[in-house]
């Protein structure tokens, strides 16, 4: 493997792994926010005691959430220092913007709300959660603005002398067509994330008959978000793959494995093989038009095939491989859409089964909804596999190649050391979270403390 | 436009020692000034619910380097590699040992994140330290503004005294920190470190200042800086002694921000010096950005840092009340 391949895997394991909390923590917090909210209005003393079972899990995630973010911020200079060169006159902003306008605000306010029950007014105490939800919406539109600049570059020029990117458009680069659909989409994944998490430790607990009445307002709570949140995310997803065609169209041939223009253009559900060296993979099932509808939005659209692709791009860029790895591309696309689409018949039939009244009695759903909880996090990896994957060999879309962008001054021991060292420390991370989650996510709520009584004074999940 | 920058991420560094300086030193302590698992709950109490929001401090210094000098940021952070991996495990070993090691009840559990707790706190503010003394004093970078050393190359000895003096006045500042915070017995054991700790603190902080001074650079602004540090320590010792522990803490401030600072003004307007030549070293104007996004960050921080810097400010306020006199620690 060359200093590229493991400098990618490391960025790549890394990722992933932090990616695996963020949904999470963005979505849990609205719906801990809502939580409270709704405490705060209605005053059922039901509301609170989730708001605490629920804010707990929130504050175990969001530890390693930050933690591991730690790394994302500084492996840029690490592991791509000549990428950092060349693209931090415009890359570097939305970061420092993150850390100003995000970072401070999830961080200081999650303390004041950890710590904050009885310290602060009720009215404040709920404004603080409210912010630490603000502020991990806020952190992701950051990051987001600047990944979509690697997708597609806007709002720069090239220095004539230094021959780097330089900002010159900043309300382009917030405004990127590929950031606004791509962050509204990572929202919404967040939101799925999250209740299907709330339905399913829910689930558990409507099982198990364990305060049947409080799990069954937060299994209906995270019903009414997860359904709006499964369909949009699925539309804007869809959509935002019609926005890549047109400035990444490499990424999504790949995905399609659709290697010669075609027009119209059937969709392959399903097939075996498929690759560089096998250009006519065995179709199982084809459905016919509705790659044109998807990738273009009309019936009969052409799109465009990776061996014209690789052709124009070599007019272009001169002689090199153009062509993203298909197998993952292709995968990674059907994984995430037939996840997508499990995920919204299963809460459209948790929809019916809500307003027939019948959820906490329907033991095979409760059953089903615990199961499925992790597939979002699958689902949400599968995304980014298919738009950082799918990028490749580019670093930044047209711009710089990614073998161009890895530090010269880093030996090939030192980056596999920090692999092992990460992979060690990560999987030790994961073992510690996960046992916490479930001990807590299993746990009974905290008895209600009997009217009049003085309410308590620490929430259960601080010091 | 430049040093206007080099100035932001001067004060971003040093706010982020100040801040998580203590923090740094009540984690190094805790195992200390708290005996049994009460008292240890108590110490750590005080750092709860703001030790997050410090961290933020370094992210926002390393994003800073990064938007306004990328050149700075790509040269220091792929030359530091492998201290900046020690760094990170520190990091997030010791986010989690604070937010994890109250969450089951068991003895053993909490034990092992004490430990874990311990040592990061000590180890984090000593590589901070020696990586602020390697920008100034010089490490082996080349034409192409590479570096080209070793790990052991980081280590010149100029740089270990540095970081040995970041991390005793850590120690000081966290010891004197929980003379503000705690009562009884608690209080009594971190009194007597930080007396434990002056002589030794002020022998470091001396000869750090000095020896930056002479080689790192010297002149107006760097003698001032100096002069005022030296005070600071001098009358964060005597504080200690007089038991006036919010006005230690005070003096131990400005002796971080001074000790900083001292790199800093010392340096410009180098970012990174380089020990083969001074021709390739790194300046605030050979890696900066341009003059548009220098601007827009401006802009930004003129927005954002007034508002941050309120409301963490407000978030001490609502915790400033003293540990043990509160209601906070009196969990069944």
């Amino acid at each position: 493997m060359s200093n590229v391949d493991l400098a990618r895997l490391q960025f790549a394991m890394t990722s992933i792994y932090h990616f695996l909390f963020v949904p999470l923590t963005i979505g849990l917090s609205f719906l801990t926010a809502l939580l409270q909210t709704s405490w705060h209005r209605k005053g059922h003393p039901e509301d609170l005691r989730l708001t605490k079972f629920f804010g707990t899990l929130l504050v175990i995630n969001i530890a390693v959430g930050v933690v591991t973010g730690l790394v994302q911020e500084f492996q840029f200079g690490m592991n791509w220092s000549a990428y950092s060169r060349f693209v931090g006159d415009v890359f570097g902003a939305p970061l420092a913007m993150e850390g100003l306008a995000a970072f401070f605000l999830e961080s200081v306010f999650l303390g004041l709300w950890i710590f904050g029950w009885n310290r602060l007014s009720k009215r404040v105490h709920l404004a603080t959660i409210w912010a630490v939800a603000v502020g991990s919406a806020l952190s992701a539109a950051f990051i987001m603005a600047a990944n979509s600049w690697m997708q597609r570059p806007v709002g720069y020029e090239l220095d004539p002398t230094t021959g780097r990117a330089q900002l010159n458009d900043i309300g382009a680069v917030l405004t990127n067509t590929v950031f606004l659909w791509a962050y509204v989409h990572v929202l919404l994944a967040s939101l799925v994330t999250a209740s299907m998490v709330m339905l399913g430790v829910s689930a558990w607990h409507l099982r198990r008959r364990t305060s049947p009445e409080v799990f069954g307002r937060s299994a209906r709570l995270a019903l009414i978000v997860l359904v709006p949140s499964a369909l949009l995310s699925l539309a804007v997803g869809s959509h935002l793959g019609v926005v890549e065609t047109t400035y990444q169209p490499m990424k999504i041939a790949a995905a399609e494995a659709n290697w010669n223009t075609c027009g119209p253009c059937s969709f392959s559900l399903f097939q075996i093989g498929g690759g560089k060296n096998d250009q006519t993979p065995k179709q199982i099932i084809e459905v016919p038009h509705l790659l044109s509808l998807l990738a273009t939005g009309t019936w009969n659209g052409s799109v465009q095939g990776l061996n014209e692709l690789q052709a124009e791009y070599e007019q272009k860029y001169g002689p090199g491989e153009y062509v993203p790895n298909v197998f993952i591309q292709y995968w990674s696309m059907r994984v995430m859409a037939y996840g997508g689409s499990l995920v919204v018949l299963f809460s459209l039939i948790g929809a019916v089964l809500l307003w027939r009244g019948r959820l906490g009695r329907t033991r095979w759903f409760l059953r089903l909804a615990v199961w499925l909880a992790p597939l979002p996090f699958i689902l949400n990896i599968s995304g980014w596999m298919l738009t950082e994957n799918g990028r490749q060999p580019w670093i930044v879309q047209g711009l710089q190649l990614t073998k161009d962008g890895v530090s010269p001054s880093v030996g090939t021991a030192t980056i596999v050391t920090s692999i092992i060292v990460f992979f060690v420390l990560y999987g030790i991370l994961a073992i510690v979270c996960t046992i916490l989650m479930t001990h807590y996510a299993r746990k009974q709520l905290a008895p209600e403390p009997p009217p009049g009584a003085e309410p308590a004074r620490e929430p259960e999940f601080i010091y | 436009m430049t040093t206007f920058w080099f100035i932001v991420i001067a004060v971003l560094w040093a706010g982020f020692m100040v801040l998580e300086g203590f923090d740094f030193g009540v984690g190094a302590l805790h195992g200390v000034v708290g005996r049994d698992d009460a008292g240890r709950r108590e110490v750590i109490h005080t750092i709860g619910p703001v030790w997050d929001g410090n961290e933020v401090w370094l992210i926002t210094a390393g994003a800073a380097m990064f938007a306004a000098f990328p050149g700075w940021y790509a040269t220091a952070f792929s030359g530091l590699y492998l201290a900046l991996i020690l760094a990170l495990v520190g990091l997030i070993l010791r986010g989690v040992a604070i937010e994890y090691r109250h969450k089951r009840d068991s003895a053993r559990w909490r034990r092992r994140w004490s430990v874990v707790l311990t040592a990061s706190s000590l180890v984090l503010p000593l590589m901070f330290g020696v990586a602020l003394a390697d920008f100034g004093y010089g490490l082996p970078i080349d034409a192409s503004q590479e570096f080209v050393g070793s790990f052991w190359d980081l280590l010149p000895f100029y740089s270990v005294v540095t970081g040995i003096a970041f991390l005793a006045t850590t120690l000081l500042h966290g010891a004197i920190f929980l003379g503000t915070k705690v009562d009884g017995a608690p209080h009594m054991r971190a009194a007597r470190v930080a007396r434990v700790l002056v002589p030794l603190v002020i022998l470091l902080v001396i000869t750090m200042i000095v020896w930056t001074y002479l080689a790192v650079g010297g002149g107006i602004l760097p003698s001032i800086v100096a002069l005022a540090t030296i005070a600071a320590v001098l009358a964060a010792g005597w504080l200690v002694v007089r038991r006036r522990w919010g006005w230690a803490f005070v003096a131990t401030a400005v002796t971080l921000a001074g000790m900083v600072l001292s790199i800093f003004t010392g340096m410009y307007p180098n970012v990174m010096v380089s020990s083969l030549d001074a021709a390739n070293n790194l300046t605030i104007h050979n890696v900066s950005s341009a003059p548009y996004s220098l601007g827009v960050l401006t802009v930004v921080l003129a927005v954002l840092f007034p508002v941050v810097l309120l409301y963490q400010g407000w978030a001490y306020r609502v915790f400033r009340r003293r540990a043990g006199t509160g209601q906070s620690v009196t969990r069944p």
